[in-house]
């Protein structure tokens, strides 16, 4: 059985994936290929949020009445990104790849040390606090989940 | 469970590592000048009085002062715990180490003693602070991980060194007898991979695969690698503490040299694979900090082995490529990721919709970080020239050891300056964002 940062692990890593092949559309001029792809990072983040901040952080604040702590330092950051998010989908619309990899630089170095400090301290909590209800919250994420991202990963690297 | 992990205000506030950053490029510059100052006897011997300071105006007003600020910013980030009363700590460990490495490099230049007793103070003093402050953080980590436990390994090897280095200095200062031959082995082994390779291994395992999308170092790895060197390290220090000589002390030693050679050549393999192509400054610095560690290990193995073969002065090469070729380059490409990230999270935490933070090629353009790096590399090549070249490919070595040393000013400077520009650009922003 998967644990909850095994799954997350590998969402982290199809987004990695979005926004990477975002990246170097834009970096070659390509603002067909590069909008398409962006809105497709766009979508697969707010998704991978959305499975966090409907259903995880929840379940973890619930088990172990931790409000203030790592989740609301994690729901800050996305609204971080989101902010960051809104920059890049303007850069891509005035085709301004200076600006949009610029953001993206930054975007990475955000995303990343979030992606770390989930990887690292917040889901090897949840898979503690959360050992007996993994399972069924895994299967929950998995409904939910965007299709587009699911056919990325097929496509692999 | 603790709260002390992932709490609200977990980041240290922006001058607590800031002030470390801006501070090392000047020592940076020093060491240059003392170089030139040193006439035909600078890079002439380890011991020289100006290659001693230069070494640790280098050792520790550069990669110590980034070091050590750089823990203390990471440490919430890798291990869910910030190093404690951040502020009260800056105070303790900034201003003394630069104060103690200008002291201890002065007084090995002037042979002063006094400047050394100050020296010896003062460093004491701010390592002790910093070593009980990570251990403190670490020892409060909410879960165990490979990086705390490098971490640890890392402060410890930084404990050795400055053990060492407080006792070389002390036999000096105060004219006491102390096995100062193994000490003087010692004290570099602990200083540039016991504390300093480890450190850039264990972080490299973070950021090598985070900032350029490389697939994760070998789990194994991750886990024994830099345990094994410190085994080994430890091992090798205990023989040649207890008087041990030839093959037996450097069986250890080959296989440290050997694990920093494949530790350079994994690293610069995942960076090949890479996922994300695009042109990248830490990239390159990376590349030369590998190649040199790798050139280094290499270089120290033949001139252990075979020491016929190699030429006099492999000693200091081998330091060159170690303090400026390795560590150096890994510190400054790290720097160009560091300082402008953190100066946009601030001002994009203070944002409240009134304007939109500069994004980081904001802050430190590309094209100036990239000509920085030019003149690093050439700072480099022309130290190694100096150094490494027999004379007749060198013909008045003095004059290239000058010129080296106009090229490592000016590489520091030129650093310094992308800093200073960050700065300027954060205040501003900062000001615009108060008003």
């Amino acid at each position: 059985m998967q644990s909850i940062s095994d799954y997350m692990a590998e969402r982290h890593r199809e987004c990695d994936e979005l926004f990477a092949l975002a990246e170097e559309a834009v970096a070659i001029d390509d603002w067909d290929s590069g909008a398409k792809r962006f809105a497709g990072f766009h979508r697969g983040m707010e998704a991978h949020f959305v499975q966090e901040e409907g259903t995880l952080f929840p379940a973890f604040e619930e088990a172990t009445g931790m409000t203030m702590g790592p989740t609301y330092v994690m729901k800050n950051e996305h609204r971080n990104m989101r902010e960051v998010f809104d920059e890049m989908k303007q850069a891509v619309e005035a085709k301004d790849a200076d600006r949009y990899l610029g953001l993206s630089e930054t975007l990475l170095v955000l995303m990343q040390q979030h992606n770390l400090k989930e990887d690292q301290v917040l889901y090897p909590m949840m898979d503690q606090a959360l050992a007996a209800s993994a399972a069924q919250l895994i299967a929950q994420l998995e409904l939910a989940r965007e299709p587009k991202a699911v056919a990325c990963q097929c496509a692999g690297r | 469970m603790k709260e002390s992990g992932l709490a609200v205000e977990q980041a240290p506030p922006i001058w607590v590592p800031f002030r470390f950053f801006f501070t090392a490029p000047a020592f940076g510059v020093l060491a240059a000048g003392t170089l030139a100052w040193g006439g035909p006897d600078a890079l002439a011997s380890l011991y020289s009085p100006a290659t001693l300071a230069a070494t640790h105006l280098l050792t520790l007003g550069f990669m110590a002062m980034v070091m050590l600020g750089a823990v203390m910013q990471i440490m919430p980030v890798v291990v869910g715990s910030p190093i404690p009363a951040p502020r009260l700590t800056a105070w303790c460990v900034h201003l003394p180490l630069a104060g103690g490495s200008l002291a201890l490099s002065m007084g090995f230049v002037v042979d002063g003693t006094p400047l050394l007793r100050i020296g010896v103070a003062l460093l004491g003093f701010a390592f002790g602070a910093f070593i009980i402050a990570a251990a403190a953080g670490l020892a409060r980590a909410p879960a165990s991980s490979t990086t705390r436990n490098g971490l640890w390994l890392a402060v410890g090897g930084l404990a050795a060194t400055v053990v060492s280095g407080i006792l070389l200095a002390s036999s000096r200062g105060w004219d006491i007898a102390l096995p100062t031959f193994a000490l003087t082995s010692l004290h570099p082994a602990w200083g540039l991979v016991g504390w300093t390779a480890i450190l850039v291994i264990v972080i490299a395992y973070v950021v090598v695969p985070m900032f350029q999308m490389t697939r994760p170092y070998p789990l194994p790895m991750t886990r024994w690698f830099h345990p094994a060197i410190a085994a080994l390290l430890a091992v090798w220090s205990a023989l040649a503490w207890n008087g041990v000589e030839g093959p037996m002390l450097n069986l250890p030693g080959y296989a440290v040299a050997a694990s920093c050679l494949l530790f350079a050549v994994v690293t610069l393999k995942l960076q090949a694979g890479r996922r994300r192509r695009l042109p990248d400054v830490t990239l390159d610095f990376w590349r030369v900090a590998m190649a040199s560690l790798a050139a280094a290990a290499v270089l120290w193995t033949l001139r252990t082995l075979v020491p016929e073969t190699v030429r006099p002065r492999a000693d200091i090469v081998t330091g060159i490529l170690m303090i400026d070729g390795f560590a150096m380059s890994a510190i400054t490409g790290m720097l160009y990721k560091i300082v402008p990230f953190m100066a946009w999270f601030h001002l994009q935490a203070l944002n409240l919709g009134r304007g939109v933070a500069p994004n980081m090629k904001m802050i430190i353009p590309d094209k100036n970080a990239r000509r920085q790096f030019r003149l690093h590399v050439a700072a480099l090549a022309a130290l190694l020239a100096a150094v490494a070249l027999p004379e007749a490919l060198v013909p008045m070595p003095e004059a290239w050891v000058q010129l080296a040393a106009i090229l490592l000013a000016a590489a520091q400077g030129a650093l310094l300056w992308n800093l200073i520009g960050a700065a300027r650009l954060f205040r501003r922003y900062l000001l615009l964002q108060h008003g």
